[in-house]
């Protein structure tokens, strides 16, 4: 297949093709637990854990899997890996599980991992399709930490508070006050996450358009020199 | 003779976008003069700093999208909604409060979504409650008029505050502010107290209100002080139904609303309702009904679908008053009936002449 080339796989899923930005996948979670960037990073380190294992395990399996009863083998795989996930989640970083609460069992739902078990790992080898899995995971926790980040900053004046529940006790001091900046509740409200995700949107297409623009201007450079007959 | 052929409309009015503005801000005068008589110089502040904001805003946007900025500046359309939400805003409102609401407005509201004519919902509201959510302790704390304030502030002394943060020596903002009238019917009744208790706690006469140093809620019909600002912008809001700058369906449809469903409870249990006369002349009903409900571009567009717009605010402004969090509620209401503006034009077209009659 013509995605078995790395590049392209880890171009797409952290830019061209982003489950968040451009496929818009997964927005359940995405909105509702990035009033922190802690809380991003978390559900975004297991939603892309999640990714990665059951892409591989599907890729592993499509031989045996016949199309007519995909869907529901895909699912039940990934329901055993998120409820492995929830699990060591509530082991290792419960007071984390405690406040990502149902959001971590709802991983299971999220769209983004179905889609990439049948649009991908179903037709890939295992390598390929752990890579994409990998690449689409990071690029899904790339939007929740700078959606979590900005409406941290602009909702509470604060950045990577409650750090030691993701990183032990030595990491309480990255927590960073901005001043006495009180914050603007919006950001931390429903509304600021659809602000904010609308915003993110608006800036990539910004971004894409003016690189478009840029790779257009050489052409348009050489054909402009026209004599001014006028 | 060059011969131009141009779309309907062929006989046009001579009212432009800006001829409009501007006598839309002629008819604000009355209000905004009983509430600087009862509330001090705080609102005129407000709305100086919401235009200065709202202009460079304005003129930003223009400039990155890349539109005439002196053609459409000059509709002073962006003039009306800062002076909507400069009005809207506690007279203490400190500067960057008045400027991040506007710059919301304007930004957000309106440019974003393409520019007068185009958005959807009316930006002085959004601006009014993006502020409200975000900063609930700014936003709750009004002065109480100026007979009864514990300090008269100055013009400068104002500004001092609203730019500085700076009170006069020796006095603190917890003493100079206060609930406003609908704050504290909601608050007496929510401690089980009727409206003929609270009545005769707080609508004492001014000289044995001072004695005993209680702030009068109640004037003669409406909330103390806000009947004249109410009465003011009823005023203003005439002269536009009369210089036919607004429709009459709006303001009658949603003040008729409220009289109704006020009035209705009013008579079913007096105890704990009040009076329709208070509910149409405390907070910012007028304003509402006649200034910020007939922005032609975010209200209904047919004459009966008017009706059901008003109507609709009415209603929702007496639910949140009585049964929501907040004491008062304009900029909710109309919010909520700018989203159902498309269904209700979808279902009350005019009748096409010539068509569709039995």
């Amino acid at each position: 297949m013509a995605q078995n080339n790395f590049a392209t796989i880890a171009r797409d899923g952290l830019w061209n093709n982003n489950p968040a930005l451009v496929q818009i996948l997964g927005l359940c979670p995405l909105l509702a637990v990035t009033n922190t960037t802690i809380n991003g990073i978390g559900l975004g380190v297991a939603t892309m854990m999640t990714l990665v294992v059951s892409n591989g395990i599907i890729s592993l399996i499509r031989n045996w899997v016949t199309p007519e009863i995909r869907l529901p083998v895909f699912v039940l795989v990934i329901a055993c890996i998120v409820t492995v996930i929830e699990l060591a989640m509530n082991a290792y970083f419960h007071e984390l599980y405690n406040l990502l609460g149902i959001f971590i069992a709802l991983i299971v739902t999220n769209c983004n991992i179905i889609a990439r078990a049948e649009s991908f790992a179903s037709r890939n080898p295992l390598l390929p399709a752990l890579f994409d899995g990998l690449m689409m995971g990071t690029g899904f926790l790339l939007v929740l930490v700078a959606l979590g980040a900005m409406r941290e900053m602009i909702g509470s004046g604060t950045l990577f508070a409650n750090a030691h529940l993701m990183f032990g006790e030595s990491a309480r001091a990255l927590t960073i006050r901005l001043g006495d900046y009180h914050g603007m509740l919006l950001a931390i409200l429903p509304p600021g996450a659809f602000i904010g995700l609308g915003l993110l949107i608006a800036l990539k297409n910004a971004i894409d358009r003016r690189r478009a623009e840029r790779k257009a201007v050489p052409a348009v450079a050489v054909a402009a020199p026209e004599p001014h007959t006028a | 003779m060059p011969l131009t052929t141009s779309t309907s409309p062929h006989a046009k009015g001579h009212a432009s976008v800006t001829a409009v503005m501007l006598q839309v801000l002629l008819a604000l005068i009355p209000g905004v003069a009983a509430y600087v008589w009862f509330f001090g110089w705080g609102v005129v502040i407000n709305i100086t700093i919401a235009a200065t904001a709202a202009v460079a805003a304005e003129s930003a946007m223009l400039i990155i999208r890349k539109r005439p900025v002196r053609q459409y500046l000059g509709d002073c359309s962006a003039l009306v909604t800062a002076v909507l939400l400069g009005m809207a805003l506690p007279p203490l409102s400190p500067w960057w409060l008045t400027v991040i609401g506007v710059i919301f407005a304007i930004v957000v509201a309106k440019q974003l979504y393409g520019g007068l004519g185009f958005n959807p919902f009316n930006p002085a509201m959004v601006g009014y409650v993006v502020l409200l959510v975000s900063f609930p302790v700014e936003m709750t704390s009004w002065l109480p008029i100026s007979t009864f304030s514990s300090y008269d502030m100055s013009f400068l002394e104002t500004a001092a505050f609203i730019f500085g943060g700076q009170l006069p020596p020796g006095i603190t903002y917890d003493a100079l502010t206060e609930a406003t009238p609908l704050d504290t019917l909601k608050n007496n009744l929510g401690q089980g107290n009727t409206v003929a208790e609270i009545r005769a706690q707080l609508g004492l006469d001014d000289v044995t209100s001072l004695l005993l140093s209680v702030i009068p809620i109640f004037g003669t019909i409406g909330g103390k002080g806000w009947e004249w600002v109410n009465a003011g912008f009823l005023l203003g809001g005439l002269w536009l139904i009369y210089r036919k700058i607004i429709g009459w369906q709006i303001p009658v449809a949603m003040l008729g609303a409220m009289a109704l469903i006020s009035g209705a409870f009013a008579l079913y249990d007096p105890g704990h309702h009040a009076s329709p006369l208070f509910h149409l002349f405390s907070g910012s009903v007028m304003l509402g009904a006649f200034f910020i409900a007939t922005d032609p571009v975010t209200a209904a567009a047919s004459p009966t679908g008017r009706l059901v717009y008003g109507a609709g605010i009415g209603i929702f402004v007496y639910v949140i008053r009585v049964w929501g969090g907040y004491p008062d509620s304009i900029a909710f209401s109309v919010l909520l009936m700018n989203m159902v503006v498309p269904i209700i034009d979808n279902h009350f077209k005019p009748r096409v002449f010539g068509h569709g009659r039995k």
